[in-house]
């Protein structure tokens, strides 16, 4: 398996490359591409990419990036494309689209702040705006999970349990534009993993259906319950995909979220992303004062893993989630699901710090509070606001 | 999801638009789907059809009277949508044509970036507007297709702003194809179809489309409206050759305007001023027979 340095933008697009041209034997690949900081090399990667059996369309709008990835996908294509911030904000209606349509387009969502004010750095508040739609997310912490990822998003998708979209996040220039060393599979390999892309609704002259069209509200709540059943099956189906990955490429990346030490943990903390990093260097270095914190890296954002998530608190009683993104008059969106998951757990004090928001750095200093302040709550207050660094 | 599902085929030949839609009684679309199923000789097409009452042709799920696979897009979104499936149709040597057919809400209005950019990318689709110059699904409000003058629900004292010259548009982006739609010539309105199926690339066809509810007319006299309509010139029935070369199809024949806006309380229910009607259109004439005889489409080159 070939190792590269290279930045996070282009291993986004070595690794949707390499999905489409897996396809090559089946109905090719296609995506639309339309340009926005900080996502651009990935499009520009796949405009360059010699495909056996596919087309990057150069779109005009980030809308219509996502409506050429719905024409392909319903023409039974792997399709796929990439936006940040208010590309993905204009793209958002198709985004809903390509969900209720259960068509499993991957999107690699660049995360950076919504504007204005314009901000070009990393805030999470874009890809989460559609968390209500039936679209599976995951939060990368590294270039290398970024690609494993990628790969794992068509595999759950595709699924014929699932056949959802997918977007995949990371964080804006902290990820997209630092260099890694990352294994990049070979054609070889990722043509075993990936089985050909199969849309079972697909247009067809012989069976000639409105895809789309108008439903009676009967129908449409049945949509939305086949639409929770659906994503119900993702843990089951991502378990198996990682077991197959596993088996093709001899590496095994990282399911829904992580739990790092949390076993005999009295404080446990919650991100996602590079934060992640930097929680889980504060928290050796508490381990090593004696202090009985963990961690849990969460991953996997919709369907929100719940199960999972209180199977890792564990016996903790002090909870503290880090959110990037803030929703005006709630909070952190990530504390909001934490809570909600905790609910039958009035034991546990679930605390919000909303952190590096608009890109500034939280570094081990911001983290370091963080915990402090976890550590001496009696109780759960309002959402804190961490500053940020410049 | 997933709609369906009688059998496409009778006879073994592909039927677009099946008995049993939902269309107004007098609605140009019926028509106009059946001309456009015989001017294909049946043959199957993928329709891509954005928000419209062209949508709601097709019925409630689970049924479609639709014949053919239609993707029911979102408002702005047909030409791109369709860019994807004939991407993908065209890898995998299917030639069928993929046809977008929207109203002029989605053309003229929220649909032109989508529009313009799938024309510029030269993608191998039929673009059809079939355009009642009102945004009829929702009952009649303006859009920048509505004539000067014409009264709707969101215009009740006569549109201000002139019809938008979608075709000017269309060639100025110099598709191989161009060309007007009359639902009262017949011939013509086949050959120009059957011209759009044998050209590649983008193809863009404009079809006047009477709204008996929207114009506030009698629905059998939509085919006798289209005729007045190209006979007083207000619809000018022409084509366009790659954005340079003109041919006008059917020539004005001095109907007076007012057979054409008399028989339509949108125009009536506003004080309707002939004498603008007729200086427009002659102005609309002026400018297309200028093109036609500098650019003349017999000629290759100039």
């Amino acid at each position: 398996m070939p190792r590269a340095l290279v930045t996070g933008n282009h291993a986004a697009g070595h690794a949707l490359a390499l999905a489409g041209e897996a396809n090559r034997i089946a109905r090719g690949c296609c995506g639309g591409a339309y340009p926005i900081t900080p996502q651009t090399e990935i499009i520009e990667f796949l405009r360059a990419f010699p495909f056996t059996k596919g087309r990057i369309i150069p779109v005009e709008s980030e809308h219509s990036a996502m409506g050429a990835c719905i024409g392909a996908s319903l023409a039974g294509a792997r399709a796929f494309t990439a936006s940040s911030s208010n590309g993905l904000a204009y793209m958002v209606e198709n985004i809903f689209a390509a969900g209720y349509y259960r068509l499993p387009i991957v999107l690699i969502a660049v995360n950076r702040t919504l504007g204005p004010p314009w901000n070009i750095w990393v805030d999470q508040g874009d890809s989460l705006m559609f968390r209500d739609a039936p679209w599976i997310q995951f939060y990368v912490e590294s270039h290398q999970d970024l690609v494993d990822t990628i790969l794992l998003a068509f595999r759950v998708a595709e699924d014929q349990r699932v056949l959802l979209p997918a977007a995949v996040a990371l964080d804006g220039f902290v990820t997209s534009h630092a260099q890694m060393v990352v294994d990049l599979p070979d054609q070889e390999s990722v043509d075993r993993f990936l089985p050909p892309c199969r849309v079972p609704h697909r247009l067809r002259y012989d069976h000639p259906a409105t895809v789309g069209g108008l439903t009676w509200p009967r129908e449409t709540q049945r949509h939305r319950r086949d639409l929770q059943e659906a994503m119900d099956c993702v843990p089951e189906v991502l378990a198996e995909a990682i077991n197959e990955f596993e088996a093709v490429f001899g590496r095994r990346p990282v399911g829904a979220l992580t739990a790092e030490q949390t076993q005999d943990a009295d404080e446990v903390l919650i991100a996602c992303n590079t934060m992640a990093q930097t929680l889980r260097n504060v928290v050796a270095d508490r381990r090593k004062r004696g202090e009985n914190v963990g961690m849990i890296r969460l991953k996997m954002f919709r369907p929100f893993p719940r199960e999972a998530l209180r199977t890792a608190i564990g016996s903790a009683v002090r909870v503290g989630v880090l959110d990037r993104n803030h929703s005006a008059g709630s909070g952190g969106i990530f504390w909001q699901e934490v809570a909600a998951t905790l609910q039958a757990r009035p034991d546990v004090l679930v605390q919000d710090y909303l952190v590096g928001l608009g890109g500034g750095d939280v570094t081990p200093e911001h983290v370091s509070e963080i915990v402090d302040d976890l550590r001496r709550r009696e109780s759960s207050g309002e959402p804190l606001w961490q500053e940020a660094a410049l | 999801m997933t709609a369906t599902v009688t059998k496409v085929q009778s006879n073994g030949q592909c039927v677009v638009l099946r008995p049993g839609n939902t269309n107004c009684a007098g609605c140009g679309m019926s028509l106009g789907l059946q001309w456009l199923e015989q001017a294909l000789d049946h043959e199957p097409v993928t329709l891509a059809i954005p928000a419209c009452c062209g949508i709601v042709t097709a019925g409630a799920f689970p049924t479609s009277a639709y014949g053919v696979p239609v993707a029911a897009t979102t408002f702005a979104s047909s030409p791109a949508v369709a860019s994807g499936i004939a991407t993908i149709n065209n890898l995998n040597g299917d030639d069928h044509p993929v046809i977008c057919w929207a109203g002029d809400g989605g053309t003229y209005d929220i649909g032109i970036a989508t529009l313009s950019a799938a024309a510029e990318r030269n993608e191998n689709m039929i673009y059809i507007c079939y355009d009642n110059e009102i945004y009829g699904n929702t009952g009649g409000q303006r859009s920048s297709a509505t004539p000067e003058g014409v009264a709707t629900t969101t215009s009740p004292k006569g549109k201000t702003e002139p019809k938008k010259d979608i075709m000017a548009i269309m060639a100025a982006h110099r598709i191989p194809y161009a060309a007007t739609l009359s639902l009262a010539h017949r011939e013509d309105f086949f050959r120009k179809v059957r011209t759009a199926r044998q050209t590649k690339g983008f193809r863009f066809l404009l079809m006047l489309s009477p709204c008996p509810t929207g114009w506030k007319s009698e629905p059998e006299e939509g085919v006798d409206l289209i005729r007045c309509a190209v006979g007083c010139g207000i619809f000018p029935v022409y084509e366009v050759f790659d954005g340079e070369r003109y041919r006008i199809n059917v020539r004005p024949d001095g109907t007076p305007i007012e057979h054409y806006a008399d028989h339509q309380r949108r125009y009536k229910s506003v004080c309707l001023d002939k004498t603008f009607l007729e200086r427009s259109i002659a102005v609309q004439w002026r400018r297309l027979t200028a093109l036609e005889s500098m650019f003349p489409a017999d000629k290759e080159t100039l």
